[in-house]
């Protein structure tokens, strides 16, 4: 069987895997709903499914997807496999952002926080990807390193007014990622991301060229810097959102691509959904986990993901170096 | 046919390119060889529109290449730089299809389908269409490469440095496809070679640079001589007729 028939059967387990984890993930909680109850809920069970669960629910599948897909964007547009919206100051630079518009803005509704977040996030990004092209010792390892170098004096100095202003406590709010404050009307902005994730799609096959270099793409009658402007500012306005509603995810953006990659290659069109798919998955499972293990209290999903994905991470870093 | 018109180009205030002007003619190979900062990557680059020039003026099928739009021109002329740095894993199949992205932007139609099979067939990588470009050795990402610019379908075919880092084996089967190009198919090819005894053997005219500035340029015949070696390389390469082809002896 060729590799490319594999390809729909795989994604067809992933989403029923999916399927099964968000129906699972519904019904674990400190109130008591269960799936054989689903019929003749009482007025509370009704408003913690439709306020508190499915909120969350879609609320993870939509980060997951998200955070994933923007670190395979980033990994192409930047030709290296270990640069993520975490790795390249995107989320630190939103976070920036949040702080400025609170400052600013006394009461900043979400809006204004959320278009503040995401004009400091392409900033920052584009500045990352300024120092990219500057940086003539291209290794692999280093840039990453260069760029969470960058993410932490953004951080630091987003912690020294925060600090002066007695912000510390709701700035750390968005440091760690965090699905046990959604709920309903406090999760909507996350919409945003699936039409950028759409648009995304529809670019897939400009990412992938943009991916083999400027002069590669200007062989194919490409605009490089713009598919590159396009693609950078789809990352830094949908983990601007997530960083406002959810908080900052770390790894996501670095391992699933990887993972995908390695058995898929790095045709976007065929590995995008894919990646989306396994990115919703694994935030899932995390987000279970973390409500099961210490019962009835719950581990936050950046700690969670932080552990299991910092693991991976390691272990990809580790089988990268076997086979160079 | 490409025309170069007084074509100059500087890095800071070092000229890299002066002064050049030169016909490349449809139906031919061309080579440009020189030493090493002869300025011929830059000419080669300046002719496929990956670095803007200073002075001068390029004309492509008698238009120029500012008034070219990037996509109609990516139908009639293709560049190949070297290939071997190109870290994203695709199979050799997808790359070929890239080939066609100026014609279909990505959604392949049947006629894509066609052309993107010819090529395969032409390289003679049936065996290797789904297998990973970062397994493949150096030689057969070469002739990937080389069978994504034939599915481009362009009349032009400029390569820069195809030989490097290819043994001999590969070196001469890619110059026997750059052949056969021009022979069967029609196309013009345009390569920048380090190897005068591979541009002897293969091309049909070629062009001599140093300093930036063109200091021979004729059919091959005429370049390959002693004294206009001499001129070029600054070495004496004794010249050796071996059947129909010279042979330069440049190793001392």
């Amino acid at each position: 069987m060729s590799l490319e028939s594999l390809c729909p059967m795989k994604q067809r387990y992933l989403l029923i895997v999916l399927v099964l984890l968000s129906v699972l993930s519904v019904f674990i909680g400190v109130t008591n709903l269960n799936i054989s109850d689903i019929t003749s809920l009482t007025d509370q069970q009704q408003q913690i499914l439709w306020q508190s669960r499915i909120p969350r629910l879609i609320s993870i599948i939509i980060a997951g997807a998200t955070m994933a897909v923007g670190g395979l964007i980033m990994q192409q547009l930047s030709r290296n496999k270990f640069v993520s919206p975490t790795t390249a100051g995107t989320m630190d630079s939103a976070r920036l952002g949040i702080l400025v518009s609170l400052l600013v803005f006394t009461s900043a509704s979400p809006m204004q926080q959320a278009l503040t977040a995401m004009v400091f996030a392409v900033l920052g990004t584009m500045v990352f990807m300024k120092i990219l092209d500057k940086i003539k010792f291209k290794d692999a390892i280093f840039i990453p390193l260069v760029g969470i170098m960058f993410g932490n004096i953004i951080g630091s100095i987003t912690m020294f007014f925060a600090y002066q202003h007695d912000l510390i406590q709701s700035m750390s709010s968005w440091l760690q990622g965090d699905f046990s404050m959604i709920l309903a009307g406090r999760y909507e902005l996350l919409y945003i991301s699936i039409p950028l994730l759409a648009v995304a799609y529809g670019y897939a096959n400009k990412f992938t060229i943009a991916g083999m270099g400027e002069d590669f793409s200007t062989n194919l009658g490409l605009n490089h810097k713009q598919v590159v402007n396009v693609g950078l500012i789809i990352v830094a306005i949908s983990t601007s959102v997530v960083v406002l509603t959810v908080g900052l995810i770390p790894f996501l953006g670095l391992i699933i691509p990887n993972i995908v990659s390695i058995y898929h290659g790095d045709h976007l069109r065929k590995n995008l959904p894919h990646t989306a798919l396994l990115g919703a998955l694994f935030v899932l499972a995390c987000d279970i986990l973390g409500r099961v293990i210490i019962y009835p209290y719950e581990i936050p999903i950046g700690l969670t993901v932080g552990v299991i994905g910092s693991g991976t991470f390691i272990y990809l870093l580790l089988r990268r170096k076997a086979y160079a | 046919m490409i025309e170069v018109k007084e074509l100059s180009k500087t890095y800071g205030d070092k000229p890299v390119v002066n002064n050049v002007s030169v016909n490349i003619q449809k139906g031919k190979i061309t080579s440009f060889i020189g030493p090493n900062g002869a300025g011929k990557s830059t000419l080669l680059s300046a002719v496929s529109r990956l670095i803007k020039y200073d002075i001068g003026n390029i004309d492509i099928d008698h238009q120029s290449i500012s008034q070219w739009k990037n996509r109609e021109l990516s139908k009639k002329m293709a560049i190949l730089k070297q290939a071997n740095n190109i870290t994203v894993r695709l199979t050799v199949r997808e790359l070929v299809s890239f080939g066609r992205f100026p014609y279909s932007q990505g959604n392949l139609t049947s006629e894509d389908i066609d052309h993107i099979n010819e090529a395969i067939a032409f390289m003679e990588l049936e065996n290797l269409e789904n297998q990973y470009l970062d397994e493949l050795s150096g030689g057969q990402k070469q002739r990937a490469h080389i069978a994504m610019v034939i599915a481009q379908d362009t009349d032009y075919i400029l390569l820069d440095e195809p030989l490097n880092n290819l043994d001999m084996k590969h070196a001469v089967q890619i110059m026997k496809v750059l052949r056969r190009l021009v022979d069967e198919l029609g196309k013009t090819v345009v390569i920048v070679i380090h190897d005068i005894n591979f541009a002897s053997f293969y091309s049909d005219y070629i062009v001599a640079l140093k300093e930036g500035e063109i200091i021979n340029q004729g059919p091959v015949d005429d370049i390959i001589e002693e004294s206009s070696l001499k001129e070029i390389y600054d070495m004496d390469i004794p010249i050796k007729q071996l059947d129909r082809c010279k042979v330069c002896v440049y190793f001392g």
